[in-house]
Parts: C-alpha cells; structure tokens; sequence
C-alpha cells in the first residue's frame, strides 16, 4: 500500500470548496438546469389506491389539451426489456402497489400544460384490501431474504449482514442477571428530502441514451438503468457533476429515470422531470419505521451479561428492503451473551431506501437510549458505564478493530461537555420555566471500501493533473477532499490538480454512500497517482512526454479488509431545556467528539460533522412521515407538515475529533466522516430530555405532547 | 394546475363587480396560500383579479388614537410599524411568529385573515374533505388529528384557523372593513370568522364579491402588559398547536381587565370569553388562571389525536398570564 501519509501537504488543511464560488453564484448546473434543445415536459400520474388494480384509463380529455404530446399509462407505454426490478419496471402492468405509485405520465410542450392536462386523466380501480400498518405483534413478520443491493455480496439486510446473530445464552444470562432491562424503543417512517428534487433530464441519440440525473451515483444509476431498459451499458451516459444533496434518496436511480427515458422514447424529444415534494414523499425511498426491543443484563459491577436487540421493521410488499438496525449492538459493547435480530412486516407502501446513517441511525437510537437506562439501574455514571463495557476485539467476529478511539471520544468529549460538574438526578435543574438536562451517547458507522472505483490522472508538460473519476458531491466536500488527495499522493500543489467527477464517461465510481466514498475514490486515486509516477520514472525518465500522459488505476484490494473490524466512533453530549408548562425541547448545545481516522479536510468534515449532528436532532425532535392507515399515503407530505430543523432551532453545534489516523482502512488514514455524525444524536437528546424532565420517551420524534403534565 | 386568466381592475368597485359577477372569480393579492392551492388544484379559479394595488397599503392613526391599516399592507410592515410594536407588541409578536420573511413580505394584512386552514386532508385533492368538496365527507375525523380543533368543531369539520394575526386581532377588539356589491361593511374579527356547523366550505361571513379593504384597531386598551406565545413542533415556520394572545391589566393583585384570544384550537380565532369572564375583578394568581383557563376549555370536544391540546392550552394560558404578572412588578 502507498503511504501518502508522510507528506502532509494539502490533507490536513481546511481549503475552501473548490465548487464553492460557483454554488454560491448560482452558476454550478443541478440537473434540471442542463440546457437540452427542443425539450418538453413530464408531469407524472400516481394511483389513488394503495392496492389492486387499474380497471379503465381515460386520457381522451388530457390528449386533447393544446401542447399535450403524449399521455401514457401501463396501456400504450413501451414494454422495458428486463422488468425485473419491480421499483423500476415503470407502468408495465395494470397492479397496484402503493399509493402514490406511477400509473402515468402526460408529456407536454411545456410544464405548466403538462401538470394541467394531468389532472385531466381519469383512473378506475378496482382496489384491493391494503396494509399499511407496522406492528410488533403481526404473525406475519418476515426474515429478511435478500435485500442488499448495495453494491454488496447478497446478504440478508441491506448492507450485505445476516439478519441474525446469537452468541452464548441470553436467556439463561438475563435469568441470572443482577440488573436488567426491558425495553421496547420505536423510530416512526422518515423521508430523505434533499432540498434538490430528484431529477432526471433524458435524451436519445442514435439509440443511446444521455441522463442528467441528480445521483449520489452515476455509475450505479447507468448500470440499472440499462439494465431495465435493456441496453448495453456503454450505450447510458449519466452526468450528474453537482447534485443539492441526496441523504439516501439518490443511491437508486427509483423509477422516475426510467419513466422519463420512456417518455423520451415515444415522443422522441429529449424530456425534463422533475419531482415536486409531494411527489418524493411516494417515489424515492424513505428510512422504513422499526420498533426494536432491547434486553440488557448485567452483574453487580456493572459489566453487560447479555445484549439482546429485536427488529421489526416496514418494508414494501413490491421490493424488500431491510436496514441493518441491530447490527450496531452486535459491535458496540462487551458481553458474553448475545442476539440479534431482524424481521420485516411487507405492507402496500412504497420501497424504502437508505437514508442517512441507515440501520445505525436507528438502532444506536434504542442502543444508546437503553445504555442510558442500564446505567442509571445499575447506579453508574452513563459515560462510565459505557467506559466498562468497551470491547477490546469486535465482541461477535473476534477481528481486532482497525483503530477504535470511543473511550478516548467519551472522555475528552465529557471534558469539553463540563461532565463532572453534573448531578445524575433527574428533574433538578431549572432556569425559569425552563427545565434543564443533559445526556450522552455514542456514535459509531462502518468505515468500508466499495467495489467498482477506477481513477485516471493525465499530466501535461506544463505540470497541470487531471483526476478522471466518475465519483459524486452531494454538497459534502467530496470534490475538493479529493482534490487534496490527488495532490499529496502526486507530491504537487492543490493548484495543479483538477478533479472532475459525476459523468460516466470518466472511469466508474462506487456511490457516495454507506460513508465509503473518501475511503474508495481516494484509494483508486492514490493507485492511479502511483502508477503514474511510476510509468513516468520507469518509461520517461521523469519527464512529461510532450503528448502527456496518463494511466488509468483501479482501486486496489485492502489486504486488510477481512482482518479488522473498521469503524468510525464518536461520542455525543447534548444540553436540553425543556419547558415546563409546554414540553416543548430546545437544545442549547450539541458536542459531538469523535473518531473518523485522519481528516482529509478539517473544514468540510466539520460541516458534514455539525451537519449529521443537527440531522440527528431533527430526527430526536421533529421529523416523522405519518401515514394514514386508510388511504396508505404520507399525509404530511411537504415542508410545511414535515418539519425538519430549522434554523431556529439550531444553537451551539461543536464538532471535534482525535488526531488519530487509521492503519488499516486506506492509504490516507482516514475513516467515514459522512454518517457518524447522525448516529447517537437522538439518544443524547432522549437522554437529555430524561435528565431534564424524569421522563423517558422511547419513541421517536420527542414532541411537546409526550412531555406534558 | 388549471389554466386561468390574469386581471387587474382599476378600483374596488370594479374588482368586487368582476368577482360578484363570475362565479369562478377570487381575489389575489400577496398569493402566498393561494397559488399554493392553485397547484395542487384545490383552488381552481377560472379568473384572478389582482387587488393588490387597489386597497391602501399605508397605516393611518385616527384623531381618537386608533389605527387604520390598509389590506395591501404586507405583514412585514405591519410587524415593523413603530406605533404597532409599542402600542399593541402582541400583534408584531403575532406576525413575526407566523410563516417565513420572505412570505411575510409578499403576505397582505387582508390575505393573512382569509387564508385557509393547512389541514392535510383539505390540501389534498386525493382525498375526501366537506370544505373542499361539501358533501365528501371528513378525513381528518379520523385522520391524522394533531392540528385539528378542540372547540367548536362539528362532525362535517374538524380543521383549525392558521393565522397568528388574526388571534392578536381578535384580542384587541379589532374591525374590518369590507367593501361588496351593496354598502360597506364593518365586522369585527372576531365575527368575521365562522364556525364549520353543517357549512365548512364557508371561512367566513364575507358574500360573494366582498373585499376586505382594511382593519381597524380601536385605541390600545389600559392594559400595557401584552403578549403572543405561540406553541409549536418547532421553533419556526410551523403553524401553531396552540397560542395564546393576552393583554392583562392588574392593580392591587386584582384582574382590573384582560383580554384572551386562543390559536391553533378552532376554526376560527377564538376569543376567550368565558376566561375573560372569570377573570375580572378576580385575584391575579395561578389559582384563578388555572380555573379561567378550565372554564374556557371546559366544552372542549378533542379527539384521540390532539387531546393534548386541553392541557397544552390550560398551561399556556396560566404561563402567558403570569408573566404578564410578573413583568408589571
């Protein structure tokens, strides 16, 4: 492995954004903004059942609107060659799945002839019993078969994990346990809602097919979307340079590409759709609603005896989908009794999807909330508690951990936090009306490399590098991290290196997700920068050809991935006022300490750092999708129902880390800082929300109602 | 979105007559709800007339001390106004409370008291609602129930009034002046609003063709100590859960007057009589706020859902009004 790590130029340093000044100008181009000739417009149908099936489509009245093009249903839409994604294969029967799905679309001259000759087509349905309902108690919960899609090997959940775990006697061990807890935790349906609407702007060539999409990863997206449509994947370029974030919701490509391409293909005009709010709250995935149950037993010295963590979770009937909730308990702490396991209630919804910090952004909600209640029963400070417990190997595979630096995060963030300044008792502090409380819980997200990136780097006489990789900014920093990157592992200045990514005809990249993006686009950058120092030392003498040169490198294996456990960590401090006539919670402060290998980028790691962090309150305190047992839809489906954190509501946000760089997971040191930062966020509030009120909310969002007296 | 044609009358006379006239005409001025509701075709006016520039954006005092605000007057500058911030604070806070600023600047004084309740169901045309389609029945009834109101309501409409404005108007005994088709009008805000009953599709009093032209507050009551407490799921750009206006005026520990008007819990601003009522020339402590504040919740009718507004009302009623208490020390 190539060690850029002793010469420490550009990684460590806080440059500015290299996108920075064109996002702030307005000239960065977002997907719909690409300027295409002659375009027309997509205004989507959706079902108005939850289930069954269309009976009769009448379009005459929408075909006779001026500028209407083309309306098309599961009746005249072209047949996809391989249907067998069932969340991609767009109006290619008369069943419904879900409310909200696709059942049409009306292509128009312009947008505004388009949503109105829409609302001029006509369904009839013969409509299904539907079930929407998520329960612990159904008989009908599922194993998960095989929902990793991810740019895994198949596994059982969603990040390529079995769905269960068992290590020892659980049973016996909470039998004998001198302390033990039972509790049930439960998170609600969450949607992604980057700010940019999912987007896709099609046009055919020729029989080739070119996508403005807004995707968290081009590559991925030409893959499935060839594959539905049938063609060759050398014959789908996806560009997608600057997307206005993604939380998830643009790994997959959904099913509104696919519809917009089809579109294309019948009107043969290059089509621009783009999703309005209401519309993702059905189309483009969403975090699927758990209800975990935690048991804990411990011995008189406060060391866990057993962990046992049960998942129930939504998933469609149409695509299963399964996020690793319990995976982080089979990591987290010590004990010698252990189990772990995941079910699935299929109900007629829509298909799920990653989203932000997926399975650990709900499982360390109930982990942690439950580690907060095990301390206090065992008559333990939580961070001590926590401390006790820390495994010196990961407690199920036995694999050391690459670099873990939780204890160190624990204390050096209560340090900072004035933790032993605080009383244990609940209820006991007040400024006003205002009661005061103050929690902890720990942060963790895997820190893996996914398959599939490639880099080229060409050089010039002149000393200018040009990176080539297929790679995706959702707004992280992403591009000019790598930027540094480049640069240190070509011994040159930031100045000479330019990064281009997001378009397919650069060589492929993995997603930007699952918190692997630095760690894979950055080692299959520093094996393209070996390499070409090398091919110019060994076949030019160290001179740059008049011509130039440049070589292509794929990411190379990490001998180490199958000895280490590889993880980020962190350690989250909230302060909570909570008023006492009205329950309503304010955080005064979030501090966030944690464990992401070596920074490449102090000042975008910090904003994506604060950024999880403040996503981790909203998701503590506001956010929740609702939906209605008897139409099966989201109800509060816009920004003005879904409440995410506004400003207002954001007060002093810290975010530190150990300089503690990682031996095993890449050649910079470094460790997912994309996600951690969520994780652990809503137990600390949950937990804060306990000191300050004596009440303990299992269930997420904490509104104002649960608080009240 | 439905096609539809853009007007602009010269004065009111001829804006109330084009919209008395064409039974598919509204009113537009800031649009901030009701473009909205024009793409997501709940509101499908065939014609809009543009009023925007017809009634007076200016705020006026009176020779008794009263002001005079025009309906083109934009939120912001009503909030901003010098003589509204030290005279009637409750009003700014309301406003400042409500929506977002750039909303606030484009949202006039007489839009802000005719927009239309955010009740998830009534914004969604997939779905059943007697105020949007009388007749189709109520989804929220049974529906998703955390903004719905706990008085007043009947079984055809359970939807709660928006406004944060209209709750201060409707504490300082405020008036609006309407101009229609017959003679002008004057309707104080707290009739201006109606009850659902067996009628949801109704907000208002207003006949067909009616225009709100201005608002006027009478001289500011002997009670200095004055406040707006909105009550939500966040700390802005929500709509309220509960709020409370209140202006209290107390002298030797007794309620000399006080004025109540409630937010978020009705189809309308409800004005807290019956705690009124109680209040006057009762001692000033928690006690007789807490019995004020039960009188006036007591024929409350929540659903499962939003029960918590009963005790969430009660306790924000007592909080406001001590603090007012407590700030006249």
């Amino acid at each position: 492995m190539s060690d850029v790590r002793a010469r420490p130029h550009a990684i460590g340093s806080p440059l500015d954004r290299i996108d920075g000044a064109q996002k702030v100008t307005g000239t960065a181009t977002y997907a719909f903004e690409w300027p295409v000739e002659h375009a027309v417009y997509l205004h989507p149908l959706q079902s108005t059942i939850a289930a069954g099936r269309i009976t009769a489509v009448d379009t005459e009245a929408a075909e006779a609107e001026p500028g209407v093009l083309a309306v098309l249903t599961h009746l005249n839409a072209p047949s996809l060659t391989r249907p067998d994604d069932p969340e991609l294969a767009v109006l290619q029967t008369d069943e419904v799945a879900w409310r909200g799905q696709f059942t049409g679309a009306v292509v128009a001259e312009t947008l505004e002839a388009a949503r109105a000759a829409a609302g001029l087509v006509r369904f009839a349905y013969a409509p299904r019993e539907h079930d929407v309902v998520l329960r612990a108690d159904r008989d009908d919960l599922q194993k998960p078969v095989h929902a990793a899609v991810f740019g895994m090997e198949a596994g059982e959940l969603q990040d390529g994990s079995p769905a269960d775990s068992m290590l020892g006697d659980v049973a016996r061990a909470l039998d004998s346990a001198q302390v033990r807890l039972d509790a049930t935790y439960a998170t609600p349906m969450y949607h992604n809602n980057p700010m940019e609407p999912h987007t896709a702007v099609v046009s055919w060539d020729d029989g080739a097919l070119t996508v403005y999409c807004s995707t968290q990863g081009s590559s991925f997206s030409r893959t499935l979307i060839a594959g539905v449509l049938g063609l060759p994947p050398e014959r789908v370029r996806v560009i997608s340079p600057h997307v206005g974030g993604g939380f998830g919701s643009k790994v997959f490509p959904h099913s509104y590409a696919v519809l917009a391409a089809m579109a294309a293909r019948t009107v043969r005009r290059p089509v621009k759709f783009a999703l309005t709010r209401q519309q993702m709250f059905a189309l483009v995935g969403y975090r699927p609603a758990s209800i975990q149950r935690i048991r804990l037993g411990a011995d008189g010295d406060g060391h866990l005896t057993a962990v046992s963590h049960e998942v129930a979770e939504q998933t469609a009937k149409a695509k299963g989908y399964a996020d690793q909730v319990a995976v982080c308990t089979r990591m987290m702490y010590a004990a010698p009794n252990r189990r772990t396991t995941h079910r699935l209630a299929p109900l007629d919804i829509p298909v799920p999807t990653i989203m932000r910090a997926p399975g650990e952004g709900q499982g360390m909600f109930a982990l942690e909330s439950a580690m907060d209640e095990m301390a206090l029963a065992c008559g333990m400070d939580p961070v001590e508690f926590r401390i006790r417990n820390e495994p010196e190997v990961h407690p199920e595979s036995g694999l050391p951990f690459s670099s873990r630096h939780l204890v160190a995060c624990l204390r050096e963030g209560a340090r900072r936090a004035g933790w032993e300044r605080r009383d244990p008792t609940p209820r006991a502090r007040r400024d006003g009306r205002w009661l005061l409380g103050s929690g902890v819980a720990a942060s963790t997200y895997p820190s893996p490399r996914l398959p599939g990136s490639s880099a080229s780097i060409g050089v010039t006489p002149d000393g200018h590098h040009r990176v080539l990789i297929a790679a995706a900014d959702l707004g992280t920093g992403a591009w000019t991290a790598l930027t540094q990157i480049a640069a240190d592992a070509l011994e040159v200045p930031v100045e000479q290196v330019e990064v281009r990514i997001g378009d397919t005809a650069l060589p492929p990249a993995s997603v930007a997700g699952f918190s692997s993006g630095i760690s894979s686009w950055g080692s299959a950058i520093c094996a393209a920068a070996m390499r070409l120092r090398e091919v110019l030392e060994s076949d030019h003498g160290g001179t740059v050809p008049a011509q130039g040169l440049e070589v292509t490198a794929d990411m190379p294996a990490n001998p180490d991935e199958d000895r280490y456990a590889m993880h980020s960590f962190g350690a989250q401090f909230a302060e909570v006022r909570v008023d006492q006539d009205t329950g309503e919670v304010r955080v005064a402060r979030l501090l966030g300490m944690f464990d992401v290998g070596r920074v490449i980028n102090p000042k975008t790691v910090r904003s994506q750092l604060i950024g999880g962090m403040t996503q981790g309150m909203s998701m503590a305190l506001y956010e929740h999708s609702v939906l209605d047992p008897r139409f099966g839809h989201v109800v509060n489906h816009d920004f003005a129902q879904y409440h995410i954190a506004a400003n207002a509501d954001v007060h002093a946000v810290e975010a530190h880390w150990v300089h503690e760089r990682d031996p095993h997971t890449n050649a910079m040191g470094a460790k997912g800082a994309g996600e951690v930062g969520i994780v652990g966020t809503a137990a600390a509030i949950a937990n804060a929300v306990y000191h300050a009120t004596g009440i303990r909310v299992r269930e997420l969002p904490i509104t104002l109602d649960k608080l009240l007296f | 979105m439905k096609p539809f044609r853009y007007e602009r009358a010269d004065d009111v006379s001829s804006a109330v007559t084009a919209v008395a006239e064409e039974p598919d005409a509204a009113f537009l001025a800031g649009g901030t709800n009701l473009v909205d509701l024009m793409r997501l075709e709940v509101a499908t006016p065939e014609v809009l007339i543009d009023v925007r520039r017809l009634t007076s954006d200016r705020i006026e005092e009176l020779p008794d001390g009263a002001l005079r605000i025009g309906a083109a007057v934009p939120n912001s500058d009503l909030a901003a106004d010098h003589r509204v911030r030290r005279r009637y604070p409750m009003l700014s806070q309301a406003i400042l409370s409500g929506a977002s600023g750039q909303l606030r600047n484009l949202a006039t004084t007489g839009g802000n008291l005719l927009q239309r309740t955010r009740c998830a169901y009534f914004q969604n045309v997939t779905t059943p609602c007697n105020k949007r389609q009388p007749g189709s029945g109520c989804s929220a009834l049974e529906g998703y129930q955390r903004d719905l109101a706990i008085l007043g309501s009947s079984p055809a409409c359970v939807a709660t009034h928006p406004s944060d404005m209209a709750v201060a108007l409707a504490a300082l005994d405020a008036v609006v002046t309407v101009r229609g088709p017959g003679a002008e009008r004057r309707i104080p805000v707290t009739e201006l609003h109606r009850l659902p009953g067996d009628a949801p599709e109704r907000d208002t009093v207003l006949e067909r063709g009616e225009l709100i032209t201005g608002v006027e507050l009478p001289p500011p009551p002997h009670l200095t100590a004055s406040r707006y407490r909105k009550v939500r799921d966040r700390a802005s750009f929500a709509f309220a859960l509960v709020s409370v206006a209140a202006a209290l005026d107390v002298a030797d520990g007794t309620v000399r007057d006080v004025r109540i008007a409630l937010g978020g819990v009705a189809h309308k601003p409800w004005r807290a009589t019956a705690a009124e009522t109680a209040l006057r020339g009762a001692p000033a402590t928690r006690e007789s706020f807490r019995g004020a504040a039960a009188a006036e919740l007591a024929p409350a009718r929540p659903l499962p859902g939003n029960a918590f507004k009963v005790p969430l009302a009660r306790n924000t009623i007592v909080s406001v009004l001590l603090e007012l208490v407590q700030e006249r020390r």
